[in-house]
């Protein structure tokens, strides 16, 4: 969109000036809406998990603004010459069955003929027009929180190449259909500064997203960041997503990574997730209290991962 | 003979998997890996150095050629785990004094665990169902096994037979017809 005219509206709460994860807009001091829209190529090869994926990745972005999603679309682009029928069935079952578990309605959607299958949703959610958590708004003292463990990019490239163990893709498997549901909910009532989810861009990309040009910076504490440890393996193989790299060379301007740290934690670090967890800053005093109750909410995976700091602002330092 | 692996234009992880498969289809000797990409350079190295491998990168023109040596005793590219499967008929090893084949046993499973690969499956039939039942002394040596990815099968007709069915201890029960599909489909079947 560079280089084009931004819409502006009065009654628009989040638009696309920033790299917000949804668009909110207002319809009554009581009521704003929520919307987004994300599809894309398989990452599994089952199809039906690949459905659910594909949901709980779209609903993810309302989760990550604090909404609640009521309504949804799927986007379909399917190569109905060459791939049995049953195979988007298959797909279209697992989407519905998540969008069940999240209490969403399915009310339409559209597809057309494609050379490569893509699958995903057009969601509309609703939200208090003063609830509405951004992705900026970290204030110096804040912790930060993950919700769910890193390293799901690395083992689909692993699976790709048939290198990943049947158990590392299972685990992967099971986070990426995980819906941040539990999580958004949580955080509702702890009461948070800022939220985003941790999806292409990888942790370090949507970190830097969080504090770009605000008068604050982030320490992440390495050891504390939860990953898989299949993970670790494969990146030691090489097993490293292209993606990895790119996010890496486009923050290096804004990230000092400790030298003392070993490489796969680097890669991990930037390693684009589908479907990952919420990253949410929030006062410290709040965060151990959100963190029990995300543990004791089959949250299981949440750590407390870092901290905002005021210097050096619109900088990340990992140690 | 040097080999030559050209993986110009390929995305991750196309060049990492040519390069195992060609690894894996060399004894030792010289690799030659040609790649356009930093960071799919990267990658390449990494992984031949997982696998033991002597790795040397040589950058001209913007086209980097990784020199991989592989060493006849670089066995890692090779799974940990062998098709191999191990019949054992008694609970002692050999023929002889029983208290010695009884320690002589034990020490085989034991050592077992540490052998690399480690066989596929253990098959105990006849007497060597006693191993896997309860009173048997070497079932955490087995248990070991197991966790370790080597399935372990009892025969079921010899578990009726001495009324052990409802004492197995370890692993699952087998019938005749796997028992026959196992031996014939092993790569090794070493008879205990």
């Amino acid at each position: 969109m560079e280089g084009l005219p931004v819409m502006t509206d009065p009654n628009l709460i989040i638009g696309m000036e920033r790299s917000e994860d949804a668009g909110v807009y207002k319809l009554s001091d009581e009521l704003a809406i929520v919307q987004t829209v994300d599809f894309f190529t398989p990452i599994v090869d089952d199809p039906y998990q690949f459905g659910q994926i594909a949901v709980a990745n779209s609903l993810s972005d309302v989760y990550a603004k604090g909404g609640k999603p009521l309504t949804a679309m799927n986007i379909v682009c399917f190569p109905v010459k060459t791939m049995d029928i049953s195979v988007l069935r298959d797909i279209l079952k697992g989407g519905l069955d998540k969008m069940l578990e999240a209490g969403v309605i399915l009310v339409g959607g559209h597809s057309v003929e494609d050379n490569e299958l893509k699958y995903g949703l057009s969601v509309t959610g609703t939200i208090h027009p003063s609830k509405v958590i951004r992705n900026t708004g970290c204030r110096p003292g804040d912790k930060l929180i993950l919700t769910k463990p890193l390293g799901v990019g690395i083992i689909n490239t692993a699976l790709k190449g048939e290198m990943a163990e049947r158990s590392a893709v299972d685990k992967a498997v099971r986070c990426m259909s995980t819906l941040n549901k539990k999580a958004s909910e949580l955080m509702q009532i702890s009461g948070v500064n800022a939220c985003t989810d941790v999806t292409g861009f990888g942790l370090i990309g949507h970190a830097c997203e969080m504090i770009e040009d605000t008068g604050v910076g982030i320490i992440i504490n390495a050891n504390d960041v939860p990953y898989f440890p299949e993970a670790r393996e494969l990146a030691e193989m090489g097993l490293v997503p292209g993606g990895t790299h790119r996010n890496r060379e486009y923050r290096k301007a804004m990230v000092k990574i400790s030298e003392d740290l070993p490489v796969y934690i680097n890669d991990i670090l930037f390693d684009p997730q589908t479907s990952g967890g919420l990253l949410i800053s929030l006062p410290s005093g709040n965060a151990s209290a959100l963190l029990s109750a995300l543990h004791n909410g089959g949250v299981d995976d949440a750590a407390i991962i870092g901290e905002i700091v005021d210097e050096p602002r619109g900088k990340i330092i990992v140690r | 003979m040097v080999k030559e692996l050209d993986v110009r234009g390929l995305s991750c992880p196309l060049p990492v998997v040519k390069t195992k498969k060609a690894l894996e289809e060399m004894e030792s000797g010289e690799l030659h890996v040609v790649i356009e990409r930093a960071e799919g350079c990267q990658n390449v190295k990494r992984f031949a150095e997982s696998q033991g491998c002597k790795v040397i990168v040589n950058e001209s023109d913007g086209l980097f050629t990784i020199h991989i040596h592989k060493e006849q005793t670089s066995t890692s590219v090779s799974p940990k785990q062998s098709k191999d499967a191990v019949l054992i008929t008694s609970d002692v090893l050999g023929t002889g004094d029983r208290q010695l084949g009884e320690i002589l046993m034990k020490a085989f499973l034991n050592t077992l665990w540490d052998a690399e690969p480690r066989p596929a499956r253990l098959l105990f039939l006849n007497d060597g169902v006693r191993l896997t039942t309860e009173g048997s002394d070497v079932l955490d040596s087995l248990r070991l096994l197991e966790d370790a990815g080597v399935e372990i099968f009892s025969c079921g007709t010899c578990l009726d037979y001495y009324q052990l069915k409802d004492k197995l201890k370890v692993g699952s029960v087998t019938n005749m017809y796997d028992t026959v599909d196992t031996l014939l489909s092993s790569a090794k079947v070493i008879k205990i």
